[in-house]
């Protein structure tokens, strides 16, 4: 009987990896990752380069020294001509725009009556900017004025950050939730995409089997149980076997493109450091001292990845097992691919909300009672839980009793629904003619 | 256990919707026995049954003496009615996996397939993919993996479907050899021609009931209704011949050459009454036919169905 079984992985692996598409697929796809990734970083480095232009022309005593080149931007000042003459000259220079600053006697009144002329509407970061030198001068005369001299306004101005520790008196650092809970998030997203492709893979070639009507044949000579799971098992062999070739050659090219065309790859990740909009959370520990790296490094090393990794093992093979169990029933219940939609929806349904409770409730918070919640919910538990792990089991962690109860609620749908979608796929796929109704498929577990 | 395969009392329903109700069969060994029946009667959950595809929901089946198990399954060869290749792999390859499936081993297979593909001409198919063939050069090829495995039962559902005559006629021969050869073999079909040429044995479902059973000889004898088609050289004028004739006994058609003299007719006659029949005529014309009428299969089948639904 196994030895039938290992037939089936056999042929199936070797029907897929045999398919044109697929190997086309294998070979593309690290090509057009890291084409995208290339093209990202030349984009991020031509967006860098381009600085903006900014005339100034200051009638005013005020604001004199503030307007400082930096990094994006610089500033040309324009001296005694009229507002008119500074607007053509800005213009036909080409710069970005021109600041006015009209002779008033108050700074306030100065602030107050200040014009930025664009062409267009202005970049927020520009404005935002400018808001800012404002600001910060109009703050420094306010509190002059409430006697407060220029030395204590710039200790007063230091930036602060609060100090982190856990109650057991480590040193903490800020960020490392969102850091850890996008580590297991990969994993998450890994699993969701596996299910999603080769769930679909499993899909077609059921259909296969049944448009061709040899499926008769095959289910004469062995149990359409064994049939569904060597089928499952052989794909996902195939599957495993792609992902590694794209993991293999996608960073070897990127290796490659790195060292050829001198992208600085560096630069993404600087990036999204220096831009706190970029990647939520992560980026808030920009430019950490080189203690707190130390404290990340150490933290990074603390995520106790056997742990991880083991889990990671186990919710993706339960996981992929009941996804693809359910799509090897819709081919069954269906004889096209177009049928399929309607069936196709409420499965991907949970895996998105996994993702999406996931970026968005576990990475602020990995122990509150959502997190938790959908972390024991077997259709869900495999991307949301790898998320929380990170973090360790135990104390400051996911209780073990999370872990384990989460483990056996999906082992428990694992044979539920497996048993489920074998007795749909065995009625399945001896059934031709119309698409079922959710009804009919009700009525076909009962034969 | 001069039986094959019995079954007893077999049930099997679909929800509210009944396939079989209470069939007993028993198919005896080294025979054809025809399974007919017409579309939808329950032919085909029946056969599901006996290869294990779908089990009955009560009575019992017996293989060889032996409940149906698991371990029967190498023993039985199925070519259903719904049967199809995989597109993409090639002929060979193919074959040899579906044979590896019924338990033989590679070499085996590999041995085994390359008699059979010589023997029905095919050999140069090996590297082929299903695709480029032909309906009926498929149809050879699921034949030759059908019974490759030398099973003792074999089931062939509507075997001749999608072949021209000359192919069916090569499948016909092989299935006539095979039989020689000690197997037994299941043959389901509703074209009643084959089944006058091939069966010995058939049993008809009909609505999910098998409605009559056994050796096709007997069948028809007992579907006999004493009709005879006479034929008779008479002297004289034939009006007159013909109304004494319908006065005795019950004529059902009559036809007369004038130029041969000859009078055709058939006639009902009462049972036993052959021969004094015979003796008459004889006195007054020259027989030269005198023969029973045996209803063909189709007949059989026709007259039990639409009896049945008429019931």
């Amino acid at each position: 009987m196994t030895g039938k079984l290992g037939l089936i992985i056999k042929r199936e692996y070797l029907a897929k990896v045999r398919n044109k598409s697929f190997i086309v697929m294998t070979v593309l796809s690290p090509i057009l990752i890291v084409g995208m990734i290339v093209l990202i970083a030349y984009l991020t480095k031509v967006n860098d380069s381009e600085k903006r232009i900014i005339s100034v022309l200051n009638e005013s005593e005020f604001f004199q020294q503030d307007f400082r080149i930096t990094e994006s931007t610089s500033y040309v000042h324009f001296e005694n001509i009229s507002l008119e003459e500074a607007k053509d000259s800005t213009m036909s220079l080409g710069y970005y725009g021109l600041l006015y600053l009209p002779n008033e006697k108050d700074m306030e009144e100065v602030a107050k009556s200040t014009y930025l002329f664009t062409q267009d509407n202005p970049n927020t970061h520009i404005t935002q900017k400018l808001e800012r030198i404002f600001q910060k001068q109009l703050r420094q005369k306010r509190l002059g004025n409430l006697g407060v001299s220029a030395d204590q306004f710039s200790a007063i101005e230091k930036d602060f950050e609060i100090n982190l520790a856990t109650f057991a008196g480590e040193k903490s650092v800020k960020g490392i939730n969102e850091i850890k809970a996008f580590i297991g998030g990969a994993f998450g997203y890994a699993i969701m995409m596996f299910i999603i492709i080769y769930g679909g893979f499993v899909m077609r070639s059921v259909i296969e089997e049944k448009t061709s009507r040899i499926i008769e044949v095959i289910i004469s000579s062995v149990k359409p149980f064994q049939l569904m799971l060597g089928k499952i098992i052989g794909t996902s062999l195939a599957g495993i076997t792609q992902f590694a070739i794209w993991i293999v050659s996608a960073s070897l090219l990127l290796f490659l493109v790195s060292l050829f065309l001198g992208i600085d790859l560096s630069t993404l990740l600087g990036e999204a450091q220096m831009n706190p909009d970029k990647i939520n959370g992560v980026a808030q520990f920009s430019q950490p001292l080189d203690g707190d790296m130390l404290l990340y490094a150490k933290e990074i090393l603390d995520i106790p990845w056997f742990l991880l990794i083991s889990s990671f093992l186990i919710y993706f093979i339960l996981g992929y097992l009941i996804y693809s169990s359910i799509y090897a029933a819709i081919g069954a219940a269906v004889d096209n691919e177009t049928d399929t939609q309607q069936f196709i929806f409420p499965i991907i349904l949970p895996l998105m909300l996994a993702i999406y409770i996931g970026f968005f409730s576990v990475f602020s918070n990995p122990h509150g009672p959502i997190a938790v919640g959908f972390s024991l919910f077997p259709l869900t538990s495999p991307i949301v839980m790898l998320m929380r792990l990170p973090g360790g089991i135990g104390e400051g962690g996911v209780p073990l009793w999370q872990l384990l109860l989460s483990i056996a609620l999906l082992i428990g749908t694992f044979w539920g629904i497996v048993s489920l979608a074998a007795k749909i796929y065995r009625v399945g796929i001896l059934m031709y003619g119309k698409r079922p109704t959710y009804k009919e498929l009700f009525k076909w577990l009962r034969y | 256990m001069d039986n094959i395969l019995v079954a007893k009392n077999v049930c099997k329903s679909y929800g509210d919707y009944t396939a079989l109700s209470n069939i007993s069969l028993e198919i005896p060994k080294n025979c054809i026995y025809g399974l007919l029946g017409p579309n939808g009667a329950g032919k085909t959950t029946f056969i599901r049954i006996i290869n294990q595809i779908t089990y009955q929901d009560s009575g019992e089946i017996l293989f060889n003496g032996s409940p149906l198990a698991p371990e029967h399954i190498s023993l039985i060869g199925y070519l259903p009615e719904e049967r199809g290749l995989y597109k993409s792999m090639k002929v060979g390859e193919q074959a040899l996996y579906l044979a590896q499936l019924k338990g033989l081993s590679k070499t085996d297979a590999k041995q085994r397939l390359k008699y059979w593909f010589d023997r029905l001409d095919i050999g140069d198919w090996w590297n082929k993919k299903i695709q480029e063939l032909s309906k009926g050069m498929a149809q050879k090829i699921q034949f030759i993996v059908t019974v490759l495995h030398e099973p003792k039962l074999l089931i062939f559902d509507e075997p001749f479907s999608g072949f021209d005559p000359i192919n069916a006629n090569i499948i016909k021969d092989e299935i006539l050899q095979l039989k020689e050869k000690g197997t037994s073999i299941i043959f389901s079909t509703h074209r009643m021609e084959s089944v006058e040429e091939l069966c010995e044995y058939i049993a008809l479902i009909h609505k999910s009931e098998k409605i009559l059973d056994g050796k096709l000889s007997d069948i028809k004898k007992a579907y006999k209704n004493n009709i005879f088609n006479v034929g008779l050289e008479i002297q004289g004028a034939e009006d007159t011949f013909i109304k004494t004739l319908e006065n005795q006994f019950q004529i059902l058609s009559s036809s007369f050459d004038a130029e041969e003299k000859q009078l055709d007719f058939t006639v009902q006659l009462p049972s036993n009454h052959t021969a004094d029949v015979l003796a008459q005529l004889s006195q007054t014309a020259n027989i030269n036919r005198f023969e029973e009428t045996i209803p063909s299969a189709n007949d059989i089948f026709i007259q039990t169905v639409s009896k049945e639904n008429d019931r």
